[in-house]
């Protein structure tokens, strides 16, 4: 086996599913958070609410441009880098696939239409509703793809006898140990995601002297709804935890740092590794137990009780603390904002505070980075859990070094032309305006 | 019929729904470019723009959907086609990728009616089917070889070949063809007579090579004497009724008339030649190592797959229902009187 094809292969998968991400979380959240905001300027009778729908809507085309181009690049780089993989795939799990090509098509077709028809209804609730079948479409994509994922990480649904995949079942092979909290968390998550991105845009315009009343009604919907949506995907991600621990246990192991099987284990937050030892860590005793199974004392696997070779990377203890810390700092930001909007606390309108927001957006993104490496460093070295190593997956052909830098390069142009074109998009039409010229035209 | 005829028929409609959407999104922008370039701008991108606008990324899930569902009813041709398609893909993708995202861009920057700009987006619009069309000549057998540790695609057998030339050249000509048949009759239809009059020009000059690069690749394939040509030869009634269509094309669009009726005539004759390509490859999907029978997937995942497809099919017409009637049939919109764009 080429050991060169394998190591371009993966960095290459690494490299299209770390930057599409970015514009699929977008794509499942934005949706719900425009419908959410149009439904609030419709029921308030509230044109702020209404044109921040509008406004997310405008952006929303460039991203979700950027979200099919690279969608249609890992689609068919699945087949390209990993044909073995992806011919077992297609025996076993092709169903959910196949669907998600449906509700990408019920997404795009609906999308089509509800960007080009504002103001062609004359009741506009007509056109608020044509979103709920860009949502489902959506969610739909989302929960497609993310059921395929659970199936590598947990599969089901078939026989393997002699090396022959047998008695297929297609529904089964849908619904695996892995699938409810992972299709749970990567919805919260990408709603919390959404939610924190457009409060902190709405930050960054009040810190900038725009001290127009539309975006503290936008920074105020959006905390409210990240915080919700924080803990949900909190929630989901401490069962996603206990699910690991029964059935992915060595990826827990991993990102824990948990190397010995004991009873009370310690939760093991950040720290360095020397050898064997772990040094500066913050160490929470018998932490790690408790979250796995609600028992201070259980017993909790540790990596060592696995054959080397099934050992994933340790780096994936960073990837997993990263991704808590900022979800419980989004968590206590999003807390303290509503909290303090309620007793009319002054603090949340200071400057080091909307910084603080600023910067959630960002994080909020480093954080479904860092969640999705834990998820699939973590199950290496399986491709398919327990059936096929990653290295029987990989292409054969040669070559992949180049394609890597062809496609970095792209990604690159893509990247940078997503931001030049929506931070012009934006600065030539700022709110004052477009509210101005709106008004104009209503009269 | 065989579950597998029903899994590759099914295919088969949505790749031609691709290459005739496509076509016209391709051609739209070769000649979006074309007249910039020549001067002849405004006549043409107002009615490229309300075409084209909401429909790409539409265009975009019909390929979607012929290469997931591919690998979902014939899971084998991900092994064949994943590893020998590697570059050839790769190049398609990255100007897909480009040219995608480049037009979202483009409409919200100012880059519009920029020389370069649009000259490359019009020239990534022809070389993404020319080098997809280079799939339909590596399924004709030839250019693959069995390793060890797996098929390899034999690229200097592949360039040097007339027959994988020829079928470039006939994914062009079509492309624009298609494209300049359509635009002429919607052009006429939003009552933008120049614009019309010159669409009408470019599909009867593109009618000629069309023609001729056909004949051409049927005749390449009598000379190597493949296994493809007698099945044609089988099929040769069908290929003659294309003709005729083709013929009525033409000559509808020459008396300037029914411009309506010859879309409908071409999109008949380019699917009459389609399908009777399609039934003369049968039953080879990869020669000689791949057939429909012994690629095909098994039968649970392959009824499962029938299903959702009908299912997904009572979703989808509705819905490309509303889109025809809002956006292309909708006087309104196509004329430009309504300007309702986010
Ligand atoms: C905004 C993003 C975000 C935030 C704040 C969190 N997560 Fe997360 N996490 C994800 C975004 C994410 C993700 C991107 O959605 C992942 C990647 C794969 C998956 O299923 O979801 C993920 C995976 C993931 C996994 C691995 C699942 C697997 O491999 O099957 C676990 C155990 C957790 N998360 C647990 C948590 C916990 C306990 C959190 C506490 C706050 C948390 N996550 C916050
Ligand atoms: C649900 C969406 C998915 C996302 C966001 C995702 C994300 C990722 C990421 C970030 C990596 C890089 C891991 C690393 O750093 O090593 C990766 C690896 C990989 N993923 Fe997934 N994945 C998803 C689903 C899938 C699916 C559906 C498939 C196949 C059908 C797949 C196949 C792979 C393969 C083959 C690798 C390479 C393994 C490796 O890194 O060595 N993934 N994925
Ligand atoms: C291996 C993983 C993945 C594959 C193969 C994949 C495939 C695709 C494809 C082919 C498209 C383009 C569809 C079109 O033409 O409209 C796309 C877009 C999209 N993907 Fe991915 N995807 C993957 C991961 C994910 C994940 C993890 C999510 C969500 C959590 C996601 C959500 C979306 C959404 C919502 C879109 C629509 C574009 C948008 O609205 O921005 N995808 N994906």
């Amino acid at each position: 086996m080429d050991n060169s094809a394998v190591f371009w292969s993966r960095a290459l998968t690494e490299l299209t599913l770390t930057f599409h991400i970015i514009f699929a979380t977008l794509g499942v959240g934005v949706p719900l958070i425009i419908l959410i905001a149009q439904y609030v300027g419709y029921k308030k009778n509230d044109e702020h609410y209404t044109l921040l729908a509008r406004r997310v809507a405008r952006g929303f085309t460039i991203t979700v441009a950027v979200g099919v181009v690279t969608g249609t690049i890992i689609g068919l780089q699945l087949s390209l880098l990993w044909p073995q993989f992806m011919e077992l795939a297609g025996q076993t799990i092709a169903l959910p696939l196949f669907m998600e090509t449906f509700a990408f098509f019920f997404e795009a077709i609906f999308l089509g239409i509800y960007l080009y028809t504002w103001d062609r209804f004359k009741n506009p609730k007509y056109h608020m509703l044509l979103l709920i079948p860009v949502a489902i479409g959506a969610f739909m994509s989302a929960i497609f793809i993310t059921i395929v994922n659970a199936f590598m990480n947990a599969p089901r649904g078939f026989d393997l006898i002699g090396g022959e995949i047998v008695n297929i079942q297609p529904i089964l092979a849908m619904f695996t140990p892995a699938m409810p909290t992972k299709v749970g968390h990567v919805l919260t998550s990408s709603f919390m995601t959404v939610a924190f991105t457009l409060a902190a845009i709405a930050a960054y315009k009040l810190l900038k002297g725009e001290d127009h009343i539309y975006h503290k009604k936008s920074l105020n919907l959006m905390m409210k709804l990240g915080l919700i949506f924080s803990i949900a995907t909190a929630v989901v991600g401490d069962f996603s935890a206990k699910y690991l621990a029964e059935y992915q246990p060595e990826k827990l192991a991993a990102a824990e740092w948990h190397f010995e099987t004991e009873a009370g284990a310690d939760l093991i937050f950040f720290g360095i590794l020397d050898g064997d030892e772990v040094k500066y860590e913050i160490r929470m005793p018998k932490v790690l137990s408790f979250l796995i199974s609600n028992n201070f004392n259980a017993e909790v696997t540790g990596l060592n009780d696995f054959p080397e070779d099934e050992r994933p990377p340790l780096i994936t203890h960073y990837y997993f603390n990263i991704m808590v810390a900022i979800g419980s700092l989004m968590i206590f930001l999003a807390m303290g904002y509503v909290v303090g909007k309620w007793r009319g606390w002054q603090w949340i309108t200071s400057r080091w505070f909307r910084w603080l927001i600023v910067l959630g957006g960002p994080l909020s993104f480093i954080a479904i980075e860092t969640g999705w490496w834990l998820a699939e460093q973590g199950r290496q070295p399986w491709i398919l859990y327990g059936i096929m190593r990653t290295e029987q997956g990989a292409t054969t052909a040669t070559g992949v070094e180049w394609l890597f830098i062809a496609f970095a390069v792209v990604y690159l142009i893509l990247g940078i032309g997503s931001v030049v074109v929506l931070r012009r998009m934006f600065k030539n039409n700022p709110v004052s305006k477009e509210l101005a010229l709106r008004k104009g035209g209503e009269q | 019929m065989s579950l597998e005829i029903v899994g590759i028929f099914v295919l088969w409609i949505f790749l031609f729904g691709y290459v005739i959407v496509a076509s016209i999104d391709f051609g739209a922008g070769f000649f979006n470019a074309y007249s910039l370039l020549t001067g002849k701008n405004n006549i043409l991108s107002k009615i490229i723009k309300r075409y084209l606008s909401p429909v790409w990324e539409i265009t975009n899930v019909f390929l979607v959907f012929f290469f997931v569902g591919i690998v979902g009813f014939f899971p084998q041709t991900a092994y064949y086609y994943g590893t020998i398609l590697l570059v050839p893909v790769s190049i398609a993708l990255i100007l897909l990728a480009i040219r995608g995202s480049y037009y979202a861009f483009e409409s919200y920057s100012g880059l519009r009616g920029h020389k370069g700009y649009a000259t490359a987006y019009g020239i990534a619009g022809l070389l993404i089917p020319a080098s997809l069309s280079v799939v339909l000549a590596i399924s004709e057998g030839g250019f693959v070889t069995m390793h060890e540790n797996g098929p390899k695609l034999d690229y200097s057998a592949l360039f040097t070949s007339t027959l994988a030339w020829s079928i470039v050249v006939l994914s062009l000509t079509a492309v624009l063809y298609i494209s300049a048949v359509f635009l002429n009759w919607y052009a006429n239809k939003a009552g933008d007579l120049k614009a019309s009059d010159l669409m009408r020009k470019y599909a009867l000059i593109w009618a000629i090579p069309l023609i001729v690069s056909a004949m051409g690749i049927i005749l390449e394939m009598r000379n190597t004497n493949s296994w493809h040509y007698q099945n044609i030869l089988d099929l040769t009634w069908l290929f003659i009724v294309s003709g005729i269509l083709f013929i009525i094309t033409i000559w509808l669009i020459w008396r300037k008339k029914s411009y309506g009726l010859s879309v409908v005539v071409m999109i008949l004759q380019f699917a009459t030649a389609f399908f009777a390509y399609g039934i003369s490859h049968y039953p080879y999907l990869l020669y000689p190592y791949l057939t429909i029978h012994d690629s095909f997937t098994n039968e649970s995942m392959a009824i499962a797959l029938v299903l959702a497809f009908i299912a997904g099919l009572f979703l989808l017409i509705p819905s490309m229902y509303l889109v025809f009637k809002l956006f292309i049939f909708h006087k309104g919109y196509i004329s430009g009187e309504d300007e309702t764009h986010v």
